[in-house]
Formats: structure tokens, C-alpha cells, sequence
């Protein structure tokens, strides 16, 4: 290991954001263990409900925040600057060394660590904040979908932390389009190669080469595997054959086919690891962020409801 | 024979050999334009189909009886041509010139032909796009063979042959393969002589199918032909024997024999070897053969405004009749400030006078000195750079002095002052690195500051200068590199006998074992120090610029103890063991630094290194790391692939993304995408016509908005970061669209809107904007850092 794999996430700043956070919680434990009324109200109405729940909908607010930043993380240009570029050489601005200026300086990891903290702790805060008071109503859909929110949040954190590496060792310099021109070449080779065989031999190639699938369905990207998969078949049924196909030219065409299917199923299988990889890395986004919309709808509606009708 | 006799012979139809023969056509005098190509303006002519032409300097005025403003490629020649025709200007194309004997008043000119005319004055005008090489084999000027592409668009559903595996080969195949059969013939064996970037692309094409290829072929002949709707037969010899080709297009791309060797074979000399040199002329354009003038590219003026310009000038001169010159106005506003000048040429004299160092240049040369530089008169005390800024250009002492604050390698700081007839900045320019002192004006102070690119241009082209800049900055190097206490008379001593040599990437200066032979003094570049540990080599240190190495086996008088390398193309000075160990012997204070520095290099040498961080190490080196100032690097085993990075960058820089995040190497987890390495000596600014690429105070490398959209920057980098790109009418999103997920609507393009310029972009480093590199701020997960090579062992160890 080397000092270019500064520091994760979860170690941003010597865990600045862990520590706020957990300050955090643990302020809002001692306020709920201190002021604990022994019987068991409502809790959202009492002042430090209140509080828990003010405090809890900004967090979120800034949680969703992050979506806007992520696009937007360019900044403004630097305005100090009004004669951009082709200033004499030597005359030009000379920029302050200060890495980061309020929030136009800030990077995203920074964003993402204390989102990640910050989500995290909203499973102690808000269920302080509900006074474990569950029910068949929006407040606990509300708090329902919170829970979807963060263990998909969470599911993804680990992700993050542990696929790019598996990604590097699958691919190495190449990539996806990399493979699959490699995957055409061999199919071409195949059947160039078994021209002179058989039709057995040339349909089982041809089945091969049609039928072998990488990507697919969403199902079959995840697990990263095609039911039945072609290639293997191929591989195997070619072993089988070839004690048929042994007369002068044969076993050697058939021993080039094997090595060359071999060598087919080998890429396949980098391929499908690559696409699984990404694909789990990618699929719990597309929970997480619909989810998070659907939370703050679910929290306006508690709100509302909660000023209304209470 | 006697052959036909003109007053003027103009060599060349550029925009420098037209605008000389439209006034000399205006003027009467009997004149004669010959031209190499079958058309006139045959560079211009070459362009880009629909290219836009700036006009650059714009501040320049024209004077010329023909016209030129920016515009379209197809309008600009038009316009010459019927401006030719009305003014009745006299030339011939398909006249290439192969000699030219005699004197003043009888020159002799040789076509290729054999025919021969003879003039009074030659002009010569022939550009610096060389000699375009031919197939040289029986066909090679064949309708349907051709050594140009202006359009891969222009042809479709043809088998095409291209010649030539370098760079403009490989490009032209790559183009055309999109609509056409495409079969590329490499006299190599491999492609080893294109870029990285265009290496890729054509193995893809390869496995592909898009692309067929014959290597180890030579070219034998051309036929006509007339198999089915193929005009053209081309045989050549391959490995495996002799293959006709039937084809419609034969497309070569050879390279152009450089026009230098041509041009001293008529008599002009040139100050020395290096290929940027250009010949020395007077004030009138007149080079060392009286009678023989030398205008435009070739004359080291590499814009088409300023040829012609002086493709006017020059016959005027020839006449006799004095004329301004165009850029008369543009000095005189330069001296505007300088008190009791009032002419251009007191300012001149001036500069002569109070500037030993210029003193060989003729006064041509210091016109365009002057023309690139700026005067400028800091109040007192004022700061005219600091140590650590990147600037690179070059300070003249006109008047006044200045206090220069260095430091040396043991943070020791040093305050001399220098007065008229002196210098500074030499070491940032040479070096390509951070300045290494402060410079502070003092009373009555008039520098002339001249940018990197002049002055580079005047070093290789004035022998004299580059010897007096160097006695100076040797000095200077030694004592701000090794102590800055040396009395003078020391550092004279060290400098007598000291070595200058040169390393390319690679290159080995000593090796582990060797005898100690001096002190290296590295003054441009880098190397990296390493040593054999349990049979592996394992790189203990990286130096760069502004420091030394091979101290250790001098002080402890061993064999040297490491192997030392170039990392990047490497200057150094080699200093005399026994005029060091003399020095040392006397100077006390020299031997505390220089012990000092021993007793550091041993402990972090007890540090070495494991042989998998060496490993990261010559990657990263073979990844032109060792070259960079500043590179992004992306942790893989972090980066989520979210291309974040990329697309923020495009969001930061109107919509073109400066940085590919996919494409590029990758070792032990650690990700080199294509992106600007901040060269220290960018390749990329060597041949930029109109001075648009810089780098400024914090060291990025930048494009500037006069950009004339060449493409020579895009061919010099060797890391494929630059792209041409059409300047857009850019809008970011606004924070509603963002959170709603819109785009901002597309203004529609106008019918008839003519097609936009394309322009050079390239990575700023995001100088612009508040916070800095976009693309490592953009990065969710901290994947992204740039790094510098100062810091990057402290990263890898
Ligand atoms: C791709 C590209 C884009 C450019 N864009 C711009 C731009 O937008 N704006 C701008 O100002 N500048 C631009 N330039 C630079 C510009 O082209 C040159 O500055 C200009 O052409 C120089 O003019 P010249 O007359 O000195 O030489 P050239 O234009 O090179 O003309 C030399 C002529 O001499 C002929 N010749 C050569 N050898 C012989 C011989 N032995 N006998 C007879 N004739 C010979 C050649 O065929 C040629 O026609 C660009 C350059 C390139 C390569
Ligand atoms: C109620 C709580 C949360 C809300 C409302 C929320 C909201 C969001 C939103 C809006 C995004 C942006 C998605 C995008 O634009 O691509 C996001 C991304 C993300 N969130 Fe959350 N989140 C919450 C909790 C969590 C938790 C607890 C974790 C982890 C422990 C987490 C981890 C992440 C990660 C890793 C990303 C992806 C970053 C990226 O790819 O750029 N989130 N979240
Ligand atoms: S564009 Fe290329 S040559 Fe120029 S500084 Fe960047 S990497 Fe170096
Ligand atoms: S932004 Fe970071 S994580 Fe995303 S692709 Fe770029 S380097 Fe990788």
C-alpha cells in the first residue's frame, strides 16, 4: 500500500465527519435519556421532539442536497480575473494558495463523507425523534422509506469501498469494448476453423457464437451469469466430440476449436465480471435516489399533516 | 543559351512570394513568381477545406497591394487570385527552383526542369513545409496518387491505399476508414513511430476489420489501370512476396524534407545547427548573399500577415525607396514610456548599448526582439516575480537596478543586486521550472521582459548570445545550486573546465560502480537515482532541475554508490572532481552544506524503496510523469468509474471535456488518464505560430484566445491531450434545472450560419475558477489527485 491512496471516505479528515456526528448522537441520547417523561406520549410534540425533528428534515435537506452539488461542483469562475487568459506574461493574477473557499472550493469527497455520516446518524435521531411511536399512517411511511433510503445508501457505500479494486484486477488496461472485439475475433476464427467439419461441430459453434449473451437481463448483469451459458456448453460438448471426430485432419482442427473456445469462455467470463461489477455498483443508485424523493414527498405530507390536524 | 532576365526573381507563392510580386507587378518592374506546386499559395492552398484563417497579430496592420483579413480558406484565395490577375502579376507553377548561382545583379535560377532565368534580386519565399517527399517510384505523380489530405470526407465506397506509417498516415487511414476500403502500407515492421493515442485507435480499427495492413512493404510502382472501375494498380514488395493492389486513390504521407539544406545550398548561412535556427538578415531583409532576400516563415516570421508585410517591404527596400516598416508604430508604442527616447530607433541603439548580451544581433533581430517583448518601469520595491511562480519569461536591465533574494539547497538566503547590463530569469526559462528567487525593483528601474518563445528563438539563432547568456548562468546555477557564500573568484575556478551534456529519456549518466568522475549539476530536466537490491533495481530518489547528484562518491571518495538516469530529456553541467574537492578543501561552509546534504541522502536512502514502488515508479516515468509539473493521476481501487470527473470538467470548460478518463494506462491500481502533464518544456508550444500557448504564474500551461487552429500542438504533444474543438456557445444548467433534471434549451443554428472556427483546447488546470481542478473536486470519492514530481516519491513511498 502507498501514500497515493489518500485517505476513503470513511477516513476523510481523520474522520472529521464521524466525530461531528457522533457528537451529534450523542448529545441527542443524553437530551432523550435526561427528559424521558416515563409515560408514553407522542413524543414528536414535546420541545426536544421538536428539535430532533427540525433538525433531522434540514439534515435530510442537505442529504438531497448532495444530488445538486454533484452536478454543479464546477463553481464559479474566478471573478477576481476579468481579463481571462492572454494577459502578458508576468503580469497575470497570481492565486492565493488557500485550497478551498467556502463552498465553491469544496470537493465532493467531502460532500459524500459527511452524507454518509450524517444519513447514518438520522436512523438514531429521527427514531428518538418518533419516541417509538409506530402506526399505519404517513409518519411511519415516511420513516419506513427513510430506512429503505439509508440501507441502500449503505448497501452502496460498500460497494464503493470494495468493487473499484475488484474492477481493476478483472479488466487491467483494457475495457468492455476491449473484450468483446477479442470474443468477435475468436467466434470468427471458430468458424472459419470448423468450416471443414461436420455440420454438428458447425452448428454447436454456431450456437456459440449466437447464443452466448453478456449483459442480458438485469437479473442475469447482477449474478453476472447466463443460465446454461452457451460457451460452457460448447467447451464441454466439443470435449465429448471429439473422441467422434478422430479421422486424419479432424483432432487437430478439433484440438484449435478447443483451445479457441477455451479462450472464448475465459474472456466471457471477464466480461460478465466486469458488467455484474459495474452493475452493482450502479443498480442501488437508481433505489436510493427515487427513494430519497419519494422520502422528502413522504415528510412534507407528515408535515403538513402534522400542522393541520394536529 | 541565354536565359530570359528579369529585375526580381520571387521564389515562392506564399502569402509572403504573392504580396512581394503584387507590388513589384504594381510598381511596373519586370519580375518573375515561380511556384513548386501546380498552384499558388500551395500552404494555404493545403488547408483544411472551409478552414477559418485568422488574422493574428491583430494588432498588426497590413500594408500589401493585395488583400487579407480572417475569413474562409476557399474566400482568402479567390481573392488573391483575382487580385493577381487585375494587378498582372507574372509567375509560373510547377517551377520548383533546385539552384541559384551568381552574385548581386546576375543570379542564376535553376528549375527543376533544367530551364534557367536570371535576375537582379532574388526574393526568396518558400515557407518552412519543406519539400513534400514523393513515392520516388516509377507512377509516383499519377492522376489519383496524392500526398495530401485536405477532406476524408470528399471520398466515399473507394479502395484506398495510404503510404506511411507515422503519425499523418495513420490519421488519414483512420479517417477515410469510416466510408471507404482502406489498405495502409508501413515500410516498418511496427508501428512504433505514431503517438500513443493514434496507436490505439488503429489496433482497434485493425481488429476491427476497418483497417488491412501490409508491414515490411516497399513501394514499387503505380500503374494506370483499368480493372473494372479501379484506375490505379499498386505493386509492392511484401514479406511474403509481390502483391498488385487495384485501387482508385493512392495517398502518401512521407513527411517533407526540411527546406534548410536546399536554402545553404544557395549560399545562405545559418547561425547554427539546431533546426529552429534561422538565417541572419539586416534590417532589409537581406541575408549574407547581397542581393538574395529572405521574406516570411522562413524568416522566422510564421504568421501570414507579417509575410506579407515584408513580401511589401522588401521590394520597396529593393527599389530603394525607405519605407516604414509596418511595425513602426506597434515599437514606437512600446518605448512610449522610457523617458528621453523618441524614436524607434534611439530605442534600438538604446537597447544595444545598455544590453551587452544582445549586442551580436543584427537590427532586424532586435526590432523583432523588442516587438515580442514589453518595457516596463516598476515603482520601487515593486515585485517583478517571486520565488516559486511559475512565469518563464526573460528580464533585461535597461536602466536602475534590481535586488535579486535567492535561497539555496540549504534554505540559506542570499540578496545581490544587479544593475544595467544585466540579466535575470534565465534560470526559470532554462530550467522549465519554478523560479528560484524573488526579484524586487529598485530606483529608476527599465526592464524589457521577453517571453519564452522569443528568447528561446534568439538563442538558437544568435551563436554569440547563447555564449554570453551562459558564462553568466553558469555562475549563478553553481552558486544558488551548491552555496551561496562562494566568493566569486570560486565559482569562476569551478565553472573553468565544466562540462555541458546532454541525455535523453533513459539515458544513463554514471552507473552504480563507476568511477567518480564530478559533480552533475542538473540545469534542465530530471533524473532518477536507483540501485541494485537483491538484484533488482530499486529507484531510491527522484532530481529534478536546480540541484545536483553524484556528491556522494566525491565526498566519500568510493566508486559511486548509484545508478543515475534521465527521467526526462536532461541537461546537466559537469563540474571537475578535483576543482569541487579543491573548493570544498577551502571553503568551509560549501563543505557544511554539501556534507549536510551526503549525511540526508544516506538516511533516506536507508528508506529505500520496496521494488513494487520502484515498479510504480518507472511507470509512472514511462507515463511522461518525470516531465510533468503537474499530472492527474485517478486511484483505481477508488474510482467508481462515475466519469464525474470528465463530465464536470466539460461542464467547467463550455461543454468539451479536457480530460479521458477511460483511455490511458493503468499499474498497481494507479490510473494515468489522458490529461495534460503541465510539461516543464511543453512540447506543445514549439511550433505555435502566433505565440498562443503559455503557462502562467502557477505553472498550467494554457491556450490563449489567439489560437489560430493550426493543429501543430495537437501533432507535438506526445501524451494526446490536445483536441481541436469548435468554440460553442456553452450554458451551464441553472440550479432549477439541475434539481428538475432539464437542459437548457438548444438555440437553433442559424441555416446559414457559416461553420464555426475550430480552436485548440486543451486542460487549464481549471485556473479560472475559484477552488481549483474541477475534476478532482468533482470526484465523489477522492479517486482523482494531481501531483507534481517535486512530491510524488513522498506519494509512492
Ligand atoms: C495548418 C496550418 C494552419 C495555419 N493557419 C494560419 C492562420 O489561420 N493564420 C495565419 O496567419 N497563419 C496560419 N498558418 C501559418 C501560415 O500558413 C504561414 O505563416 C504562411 O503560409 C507563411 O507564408 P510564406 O509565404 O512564408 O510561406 P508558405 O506559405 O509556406 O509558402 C511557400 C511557398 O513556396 C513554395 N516552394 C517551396 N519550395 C519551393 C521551391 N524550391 N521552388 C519554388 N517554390 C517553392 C511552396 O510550394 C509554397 O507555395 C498556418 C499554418 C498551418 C500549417
Ligand atoms: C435519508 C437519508 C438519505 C438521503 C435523503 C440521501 C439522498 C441521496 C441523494 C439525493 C443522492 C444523490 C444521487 C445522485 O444524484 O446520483 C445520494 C447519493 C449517495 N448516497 Fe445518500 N441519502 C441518504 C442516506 C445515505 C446513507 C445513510 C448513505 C451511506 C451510508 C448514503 C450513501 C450515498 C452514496 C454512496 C451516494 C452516491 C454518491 C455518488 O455516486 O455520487 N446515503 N444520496
Ligand atoms: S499539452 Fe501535451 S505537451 Fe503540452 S504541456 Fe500538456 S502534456 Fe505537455
Ligand atoms: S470522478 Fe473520481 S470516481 Fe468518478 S470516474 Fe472520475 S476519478 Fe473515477
Amino acid at each position: 500500500m502507498n501514500k497515493m491512496q489518500g485517505a476513503t471516505l470513511l477516513k476523510y479528515k481523520n474522520f472529521r465527519y464521524l466525530k461531528a456526528t457522533s457528537a451529534l448522537i450523542l448529545v441527542a441520547i443524553t437530551a432523550y435519556a435526561l427528559i424521558n417523561p416515563a409515560g408514553g406520549e407522542s413524543y414528536g410534540g414535546t420541545w426536544l421532539g421538536y428539535t430532533l425533528g427540525t433538525l433531522s428534515t434540514l439534515i435530510m435537506l442537505l442529504l438531497m442536497w448532495y444530488g445538486v452539488t454533484k452536478r454543479r461542483i464546477t463553481g464559479a469562475p474566478d471573478r477576481r480575473d476579468a481579463r481571462r487568459q492572454s494577459a502578458p506574461a508576468g503580469q497575470e493574477r497570481r492565486k492565493p494558495h488557500t485550497k478551498s473557499r467556502g463552498m465553491n472550493g469544496a470537493t465532493l469527497q467531502e460532500w459524500l463523507s459527511a452524507h454518509v455520516y450524517l444519513g447514518a446518524s438520522l436512523v438514531v435521531l429521527v427514531t428518538l425523534h418518533t419516541g417509538f411511536h409506530f402506526g399505519l399512517n404517513v409518519h411511519t411511511l415516511a420513516y419506513a422509506l427513510m430506512l429503505l433510503v439509508i440501507t441502500s445508501g449503505l448497501y452502496g457505500l460498500s460497494v464503493y469501498l470494495n468493487y473499484p479494486r475488484l474492477i481493476t484486477l478483472n479488466m487491467g488496461e483494457e475495457t468492455l469494448e476491449d473484450l468483446m472485439l477479442k470474443i468477435n475475433e475468436l467466434d470468427e476464427l471458430a468458424r472459419t476453423r470448423a468450416l471443414g467439419l461436420p455440420d454438428e461441430i458447425n452448428s454447436l459453434i454456431a450456437k456459440v457464437r449466437n447464443e452466448t449473451r453478456i449483459g442480458g437481463t438485469l437479473l442475469q448483469q447482477l449474478s453476472g451469469k447466463q443460465y446454461n451459458c452457451p460457451t460452457s456448453f460448447g467447451v464441454e460438448q466439443l470435449r465429448i466430440l471429439s473422441e467422434k471426430y478422430n479421422r486424419g485432419e479432424q483432432p487437430k482442427i478439433m484440438r484449435d476449436l478447443y483451445s479457441l473456445l477455451l479462450r472464448k469462455e475465459k474472456l466471457v467470463l471477464r466480461a460478465r465480471t466486469e458488467v455484474m461489477l459495474k452493475a452493482r455498483m450502479e443498480c442501488w443508485l437508481y433505489l436510493h435516489a427515487p427513494l430519497g424523493i419519494a422520502l422528502l414527498a413522504a415528510l412534507t405530507a407528515h408535515i403538513v399533516s402534522i400542522f393541520f390536524y394536529w | 543559351m541565354t536565359s530570359e532576365k528579369f529585375k526580381i526573381v520571387i521564389v515562392g507563392s506564399g502569402p509572403g512570394g504573392l504580396s512581394a510580386a503584387a507590388r513589384a507587378a504594381e510598381h511596373g518592374i519586370s519580375h518573375l513568381l515561380l511556384e513548386a506546386a501546380p498552384q499558388l499559395a500551395n500552404t494555404i492552398h493545403h488547408f483544411q477545406k472551409g478552414k477559418s484563417v485568422m488574422a493574428e497579430p491583430s494588432v498588426l496592420p497590413l500594408r500589401s497591394s493585395i488583400s487579407f483579413g480572417a475569413g474562409i480558406r476557399e474566400h482568402i484565395l479567390n481573392t488573391w487570385h483575382n487580385e493577381l490577375g487585375g494587378l498582372g502579376v507574372n509567375f509560373r507553377v510547377s517551377s520548383a527552383v533546385t539552384a541559384i548561382t551568381g552574385e548581386a545583379g546576375a543570379f542564376e535560377i535553376t528549375l527543376a526542369s533544367g530551364v534557367s532565368v536570371s535576375a537582379e534580386f532574388v526574393v526568396l519565399a518558400i515557407g518552412v513545409q519543406g519539400n513534400i517527399r514523393k513515392l520516388a517510384v516509377p507512377g509516383e505523380d499519377l492522376p489519383g496518387v496524392q500526398y495530401h489530405l485536405d477532406d476524408p470526407e470528399a471520398f466515399r465506397d473507394e479502395t484506398i491505399v495510404v503510404v506511411g506509417g507515422g503519425d499523418a498516415g495513420v490519421e488519414n487511414a483512420l479517417a477515410l476508414s469510416a466510408q471507404n476500403r482502406v489498405i495502409l502500407i508501413n515500410r516498418q515492421e511496427e508501428f512504433s513511430n505514431c503517438k500513443e493515442a493514434n496507436f490505439d485507435q488503429l489496433m482497434a480499427a485493425i481488429s476491427q476489420g476497418k483497417i488491412e495492413t501490409r508491414v515490411s512493404t516497399l513501394t514499387e510502382r503505380i500503374e494506370a489501370s483499368n480493372t473494372g472501375n479501379f484506375k490505379l494498380s499498386y505493386l509492392a514488395q511484401t514479406p511474403e512476396g509481390h502483391e498488385q493492389i487495384e485501387c482508385h486513390r493512392v495517398i502518401a504521407r512521407l513527411g517533407a524534407k526540411p527546406p534548410r539544406q536546399l536554402v545553404e545550398s544557395f549560399g545562405v548561412a545559418f547561425p547554427n545547427g539546431d533546426s529552429t535556427s534561422v538565417p541572419q538578415l539586416t534590417e532589409q531583409y537581406e541575408s549574407n548573399l547581397p542581393g538574395l532576400y529572405i521574406v516570411g516563415a522562413l524568416a522566422g516570421y510564421p504568421l501570414i500577415k507579417q509575410a506579407m508585410n515584408q513580401g511589401y517591404e522588401v521590394i520597396e527596400y529593393i527599389l530603394g525607396n525607405p519605407v516604414e516598416p509596418a511595425d513602426e508604430a506597434l515599437l514606437k508604442q512600446k518605448f512610449a514610456g522610457v523617458p528621453d527616447i523618441h524614436s524607434v530607433s534611439e530605442g534600438i541603439a538604446l537597447l544595444r548599448i545598455n544590453q551587452p548580451l544582445l549586442a551580436p544581433l543584427t537590427t532586424l533581430q532586435l526590432r523583432e526582439f523588442m516587438l515580442d517583448s514589453s518595457v516596463r518601469i516598476p515603482s520601487r520595491g515593486e515585485i517583478i516575480f517571486s520565488r516559486n511562480d511559475y512565469s518563464n519569461s526573460f528580464f533585461s536591465i535597461l536602466e536602475g537596478r534590481v535586488a535579486v533574494q535567492t535561497e539555496d539547497q540549504n534554505g540559506n538566503e542570499a540578496v545581490f543586486a544587479l544593475g544595467a547590463g544585466n540579466f535575470f530569469g534565465e534560470m526559470g526559462l532554462l530550467s522549465g521550472r519554478r523560479r528560484s528567487g524573488t526579484v524586487v525593483a529598485s530606483e529608476n528601474c527599465i526592464l524589457v521582459e521577453t517571453p519564452r518563445r522569443s528568447m528561446l528563438k534568439l538563442l538558437y539563432s544568435a551563436a554569440g548570445v547563447q555564449r554570453k547568456l551562459d558564462e553568466v548562468s553558469l555562475k549563478r546555477a553553481v552558486s544558488g545550486c551548491l552555496d551561496t557564500s562562494l566568493p566569486e573568484s570560486e565559482l569562476s575556478y569551478l565553472v573553468q573546465g565544466a562540462q555541458p551534456r546532454r541525455y535523453a529519456v533513459g539515458d544513463v549518466l554514471f552507473s552504480e560502480g563507476d568511477k567518480a568522475d564530478g559533480l552533475y549539476m542538473i540545469r534542465r530536466g530530471s533524473v532518477t537515482v536507483s540501485r541494485i537490491v537483491a538484484g533488482k533495481e530499486v529507484v531510491l530518489a527522484y532530481v529534478s532541475a536546480g540541484n545536483y547528484v553524484g556528491e556522494m562518491a566525491l565526498m566519500s571518495s568510493q566508486p559511486r554508490s548509484a545508478t543515475v538516469r534521465a527521467a526526462s530529456p536532461t541537461e546537466v553541467v559537469l563540474l571537475e572532481s578535483v576543482r569541487v574537492a579543491e573548493v570544498l578543501g577551502r571553503n568551509t561552509s560549501m563543505r557544511r552544506k554539501v556534507d549536510s546534504r551526503y549525511l540526508e541522502q544516506v538516511r533516506s536512502d536507508e528508506h529505500a524503496l520496496s521494488s513494487e514502488s520502484s515498479e510504480l515508479i518507472n511507470f509512472l516515468m514511462g507515463q511522461g510523469v518525470g516531465e510533468a509539473t503537474d499530472v492527474l493521476l485517478i486511484d483505481y481501487a477508488r474510482c467508481i468509474r462515475c466519469n464525474n470527473c470528465e463530465t464536470s470538467c466539460a461542464d467547467a470548460h463550455d461543454g468539451t471535456s479536457r480530460l479521458d478518463r477511460e483511455a490511458g494506462s493503468t499499474f498497481a491500481q494507479i490510473h494515468v488518464p489522458t490529461s495534460c502533464r503541465h510539461c516543464e518544456h511543453p512540447h506543445c508550444m514549439k511550433d505555435c505560430p502566433p505565440d498562443a500557448i503559455h503557462r502562467s504564474v502557477n505553472g498550467e500551461v494554457f491556450i490563449s484566445d489567439n489560437c489560430i487552429g493550426c493543429g501543430n500542438c495537437q501533432t507535438n504533444c506526445p501524451y494526446g491531450v490536445i483536441q481541436m474543438a469548435v468554440k460553442q456557445d456553452y450554458q451551464k444548467r441553472s440550479i432549477w434545472q439541475v434539481m428538475l433534471g432539464l437542459n437548457p434549451a438548444a438555440k437553433p443554428a442559424a441555416a446559414d450560419a457559416p461553420e464555426l472556427p475550430k480552436i485548440a483546447v486543451k486542460c487549464d488546470m481549471c485556473k479560472d475558477i475559484i477552488g481549483g481542478p474541477v475534476c478532482v473536486r468533482a470526484c465523489p470519492t477522492g479517486a482523482a489527485f494531481r501531483v507534481s514530481p517535486e512530491n510524488f516519491m513522498e506519494y509512492v513511498k
